[in-house]
């Protein structure tokens, strides 16, 4: 089947897409997007995150005919500018900057959820950043540094 | 497989009557799970993100009418504080990526004992809004809703519409086993609902039977025991026996998550707990009143 799609500000539409299909494999595979990662493909590790019509969720739980008409926001459309002179997001400049990345298979997932926290909400606790990143799952880093990146980038966006 | 999309709830009961083998999605938190591990290969997805009417919750006649489409997160942020114990629930299902998309219609029509949304439904009376293109709209108590491991009294082209519940009458407690606090499926859960102006409690008990269900030896119980006039304190015998009937009503299994022997005495740790603790409350609002 055909569906039609607004991808980071640009309408699309992809061909061929499977009934069955998830979003997070039509993004990757059929759009050649695969900053979304494919991990566990039931919504437990968050590292397929991205905003559906503004709101973060798992791409691998939502049928890519859900998307219809729909906006997706990947991890992909964060940075700001034109082609060749994008800016990173205040969270991906953070989390290069404190070591929040080691392997770098959970990063666009927790970035784009990070992004979303900081929407709502300039300046978390610990705690809330804890309760906003509990399903994105990191196993190299022992988040210590991921905290200190959503601070810093935090301090960041006020500043600006 | 078709993909199915229909932009109103009249064209999705069609669409159900003409192919009842079609599997309804809505946030796709269980049923693409299924598909991407090959589980389950529908003839049909019938998605019902589409209309609009879904995602709306009003009130009627005193009780809420929560649409199937009405997100966890909106559920929490909306209704929170006038149904205490489904928010409780609420906040305790997945992650905040899950609880932007699931949906208690979803919870529902996946019947998995484990559902986190059912306890409180349960403990609330919450009544089931089902429609069929046929024979129009039926309503179901939750308390006969569910009739086997993830099965429930839907008819083949029946969908579901809404849930009822009324605002919390008293106070109201949801408690949950995990090996952590997010993305876990409850071991066990268990909720309370003090009904305080028709002296009743109502419970509900999660991943504890093939079905949720309530502990209907226990509610009667407590309800008889409970100083509701005087608001004295819960004596120590009351609180263990109540303990004791909600683990009897329980018929727990051993799996990957648990032992039948853990669920129970879990169960009785946690229908002691939140009793303490709504009964606690109660009697603070009690002495207010007074």
């Amino acid at each position: 089947m055909r569906v039609n799609l607004t991808v980071n500000g640009a309408a699309q539409a992809v061909d061929d897409v499977w009934e069955g299909e998830s979003l997070l494999y039509t993004l990757r595979e059929r759009m050649g997007l695969p900053g979304s990662k494919n991990a566990c493909e039931q919504g437990e590790c968050g590292s397929c995150t991205v905003y559906l019509d503004g709101v973060p969720v798992c791409a691998c739980l939502v049928a890519a005919g859900q998307a219809e008409g729909r906006e997706v926001r990947t991890v992909e459309g964060l940075a700001e500018g034109a082609p060749g002179d994008e800016r990173l997001d205040p969270v991906q400049e953070a989390f290069a900057e404190a070591g929040a990345v080691q392997c770098g298979f959970c990063t666009p997932g927790l970035i784009v959820q990070s992004h979303d926290l900081l929407e709502r909400n300039p300046a978390p606790t610990d705690a809330e950043i804890r309760e906003a990143l509990a399903g994105n799952l990191c196993r190299c880093t022992g988040y210590e540094k991921i905290l200190d990146a959503v601070r810093l980038a935090a301090e960041r966006k006020a500043t600006r | 497989m078709d993909f199915l999309r229909p932009a109103t709830w009249d064209d999705a009961l069609a669409a159900k009557a003409e192919l009842p083998d079609a599997l309804p999605v809505q946030g796709g938190t269980d049923v693409m799970v299924e598909i991407n591990f090959a589980a389950r290969r529908p003839a049909a997805l019938l998605d019902l993100t589409r209309i609009g009417a879904l995602g709306d919750w009003d009130t009627a006649d005193g009780r809420f009418r929560v649409g199937a489409g009405v997100t966890y997160a909106r559920l929490i942020n909306e209704l929170g504080a006038r149904l205490p114990g489904l928010a409780q629930a609420s906040r305790t299902v997945g992650s905040p990526q899950i609880r932007n998309r699931g949906t208690v219609g979803g919870n529902l029509g996946a019947a998995s004992p484990a559902g986190d949304a059912h306890p409180p439904l349960l403990a609330g009376g919450a009544v089931v809004e089902a429609e069929s293109a046929a024979r129009g709209v039926r309503m179901i108590p939750a308390a006969e809703f569910f009739t086997g491991v993830k099965r429930n009294a839907l008819a083949p082209d029946e969908l579901i519409r809404a849930f009822w519940t009324a605002p919390a009458s008293g106070p109201q407690y949801f408690a949950k086993i995990g090996t952590r606090n997010a993305m876990v499926i409850a071991v066990c859960s268990f909720a309370i609902a003090l009904h305080p102006a028709e002296r009743r409690v109502g419970t509900g008990l999660g991943s504890a039977a093939p079905t949720p269900r309530r502990a209907p030896a226990a509610e009667e119980f407590i309800s008889a025991e409970l100083d509701w006039d005087g608001c004295g304190p819960l004596p120590e015998p009351a609180r263990r026996r109540f303990g004791e009937l909600v683990a009897a009503a329980s018929a727990p299994i051993d799996d990957v998550r648990g032992t039948g022997a853990y669920r129970a005495h879990a169960l009785a740790v946690l229908a002691r707990r939140t009793l303490t603790w709504a009964w606690n409350d109660h009697r603070k609002e009690a002495r207010r009143c007074a």
